[in-house]
């Protein structure tokens, strides 16, 4: 008996994952465009985590390559010393003293309100800041950029089919236009955008930053070593922009993943317990 | 069958209690309920639906402490929540997977009544209650789509509030007084937010009906003969408390794999781009739980026909135990109905398919061309109708059921149960 009650259990869960796979299956295939290709990504996976170094050089192409056009607005420059974040330094839990996060900050101009006089005016921005806007509004961001706005970079890597492969792709995607093709004035080849022709211009090229060796401190109070910065290919600089970015729409990833394991582990547990105390009381009764 | 009560005060202060307000009775007698001792595990997930709700209404009064309900602050409000609120993405990832559970589990409790004929006499009031609550949720959940102002948000609202405007003489008035203006817009997610607040406790009320009412006729079960004697009978508490428990606990491993590793699996990616009035989505599709009914509605070619169409496969609900003529509930003693309830749950499986593409796509392909999801889709409103409107009452005149034992107990000594 207790097999049968197992089985449509089983069979109930089984429709429960399936049933609520047919639309995200049905999602997944929309939009046109070419082949998207997988990507190995350390942030995939039941125990994915975002590599440290690769998002910190994501943050220096993002600085200095997008952020001409590309605004950020969901994040604050303290976001950058969270725990799990590109530059968290365990020297410092509050990220507002983070010196790294202090420096970004600085980096940028930030608009506001003179407290003597009530004037507009910029001044360097401090951790508690949010990323500023690129332009004053969306018809400003149109009228500079050919009349497409550029999308915010915050959520990117969610707001799109595909997510990280997709923004991978579409940085690599710049190809020659097909003979065949009739290109709108402005606007780009990339076999990954939806309809092939995109008004941004091929953002990256080999060489264009350059990535400094970084110098970490060793873990537990070890020696500060150096790691050598691998080599500013314009791959290397889309793969490490998508992990900054996949960081950014995403901070709370790794804590989401830790908590998720251990109340698998807890809810399987008890689970268990359940089952056995559901043994030990229905023993002798027959159903 | 609710049986007499059991219960006797053993304190003083229970007794005082007792004489002006029998409510620890009232819980005592609740938790010995008599119920049929060969429930299965399908009868689990009316527990199972009770916890969806609490869920839904802790986390989303939690939630409504830090979400803004502006057009302008809706968007970022809801990042804001995920991003630096405490625990904030756990909540607004465990409310936003947790309608979809709620749905899930309230679909499954459905086919399971509808299999084993929970609606038939005399449970007719607690199917109707219960199609009220699912009503209720419907509301709930597309109100509460809209609040992230998202993409998909937008569209959706702009789509299903079309819907009224299709209405013969009242509709575009009908239509601007429930946006509060000529678009989605300010004052239309103003009121969705105080209604999606309110119609959780109205779910509430509703579920304390459908309660009491179980209580009042007693719970159906799988071979869907009365109860005779108390021997057919086991005291909810330990026995069903402790299976339920067993059942929840798995149910609640499946919502964990969905809120800790697939928190945006169920949701569509457009709507993590804030709304815009001036760009519309390539394809504007509902929530998956959704999606059979829009298959529906697109399934003819006239809007207010698409309309009549969807509310009418909800309507048919309320009305299936009178639709239903065959005397023996459970579907086990009705083979050639049992094939046609499959054949159903099946189609209902196709119409969600149809519903998450766009109906000018092909979905079989055959030869050169193929079946378009318009033309499957079409076949499965039919059947959708046909199964309520002609198979359920005919089927119930002509169909040669097995022989129905003659007790719960004596099925199980018989290994039938």
């Amino acid at each position: 008996m207790s097999i049968k009650l197992m089985k449509s259990l089983c069979v109930g869960a089984l429709l429960a994952v399936s049933g609520l796979g047919v639309a995200s299956v049905a999602s997944a295939s929309e939009d046109g465009g070419h082949k998207m290709e997988h990507q190995k990504w350390g942030f995939n996976g039941m125990f994915g985590t975002y590599d440290a170094d690769a998002m910190a050089r994501g943050y220096q192409v993002y600085r200095e390559v997008c952020a001409s056009c590309h605004a950020l607005e969901h994040l604050s420059f303290r976001h950058l010393g969270d725990k799990g974040g590109p530059f968290y330094n365990p020297e410092f839990p509050n990220p507002s003293d983070n010196p790294d996060v202090k420096a970004f900050a600085q980096d940028w101009s930030v608009p506001d309100i003179d407290q003597d006089n009530g004037d507009p005016i910029d001044r360097p921005g401090i951790p508690a800041d949010k990323f500023p806007a690129i332009f004053p509004n969306a018809i400003a961001a149109a009228a500079s950029n050919g009349g497409a706005v550029p999308p915010d970079l915050s959520l990117i890597t969610k707001a799109r089919t595909g997510g990280a492969d997709y923004v991978y792709a579409l940085l690599t995607g710049y190809h020659e236009a097909p003979h065949d093709v009739d290109m709108a004035e402005g606007t780009h080849y990339n076999t990954m955008f939806p309809g092939n022709q995109i008004k941004m211009a091929p953002p990256l090229f080999d060489g264009l930053v350059e990535y400094a060796a970084r110098t970490v401190p060793g873990e537990h109070g070890g020696e500060a070593h150096t790691i050598a910065a691998p080599e500013a290919t314009a791959e290397q600089m889309a793969r490490d922009v998508v992990e900054f970015l996949t960081w950014a729409g995403d901070p709370k990833m790794e804590v989401r993943k830790k908590l998720g394991f251990a109340t698998f582990l807890y809810l399987f547990i008890f689970s268990l317990l359940l089952f056995a105390t559901y043994k030990q009381v229905w023993k002798g009764v027959k159903h | 069958m609710s049986g007499h009560s059991t219960y006797e005060p053993k304190y003083a202060a229970e007794k005082w209690i007792d004489k002006r307000l029998p409510i620890i009775r009232m819980g005592v007698d609740f938790m010995h309920f008599p119920s049929p001792r060969n429930l299965n595990y399908w009868y689990a997930f009316g527990g199972i639906l009770a916890l969806c709700l609490m869920s839904q209404i802790l986390t989303g009064i939690i939630l409504a402490m830090h979400y803004t309900p502006t057009a302008e602050e809706a968007f970022n409000s809801v990042q804001r929540i995920r991003r630096d609120v405490p625990f904030g993405w756990l909540l607004q990832s465990m409310h936003a997977v947790g309608a979809s559970m709620f749905f899930l589990a309230v679909y499954i409790h459905m086919f399971r009544g509808l299999f084993y004929g929970s609606y038939k006499a005399p449970r007719e009031l607690l199917w109707i209650i219960g199609c009220a609550i699912y009503l209720a949720m419907m509301a709930t959940g597309f109100l509460g789509y809209t609040l992230p102002w998202g993409q998909m948000s937008f569209w959706g609202a702009t789509v299903i509030t079309g819907f009224f405007g299709a209405i013969p003489f009242v509709g575009e008035s009908l239509q601007q007084w429930l946006l509060g203006g000529y678009s989605v817009g300010d004052p239309t997610l103003q009121r969705f937010f105080s209604l999606h607040y309110l119609l959780p406790f109205v779910i509430a009320a509703l579920v304390g009906l459908h309660v009491w009412a179980v209580h009042h006729v007693g719970q159906n079960n799988p071979i869907g003969i009365d109860v005779k004697n108390k021997e057919d009978t086991l005291s909810f508490h330990p026995f069903y408390t402790m299976k339920d428990g067993f059942a929840i606990g798995v149910f609640l491993m499946i919502f964990a794999l969905f809120v800790f590793y697939l928190p945006d699996a169920l949701g569509h990616a457009d709507n993590y781009q804030r709304a815009n009035p001036m760009v519309t989505p390539p394809h504007i599709v509902p929530e998956w739980y959704f999606l059979p009914y829009y298959a529906i509605l697109r399934a003819v070619p006239d809007k207010l026909m698409g309309i009549m169409l969807m509310f009418g496969a909800i309507v048919v609900l309320f009305v299936l135990p009178w639709l239903d003529t065959s005397k023996v509930r459970s579907m086990r003693f009705r083979p050639t109905t049992r094939r046609f309830f499959y054949i159903f749950l099946f189609m209902c499986f196709v119409l969600g398919w149809c519903g998450a593409n766009s109906p000018d796509d092909i979905a079989i392909p055959m030869g050169e061309g193929g079946m378009t999801f318009k033309w499957l889709s079409r076949i499965g409103t039919l059947y959708y109708f046909a199964f309520f409107l002609f198979l359920l009452p005919v089927l119930g005149w002509v169909e040669k059921t097995k022989p129905l034992p003659d007790s719960i107990t004596k099925a199980i000594n018989d290994g039938e149960a």
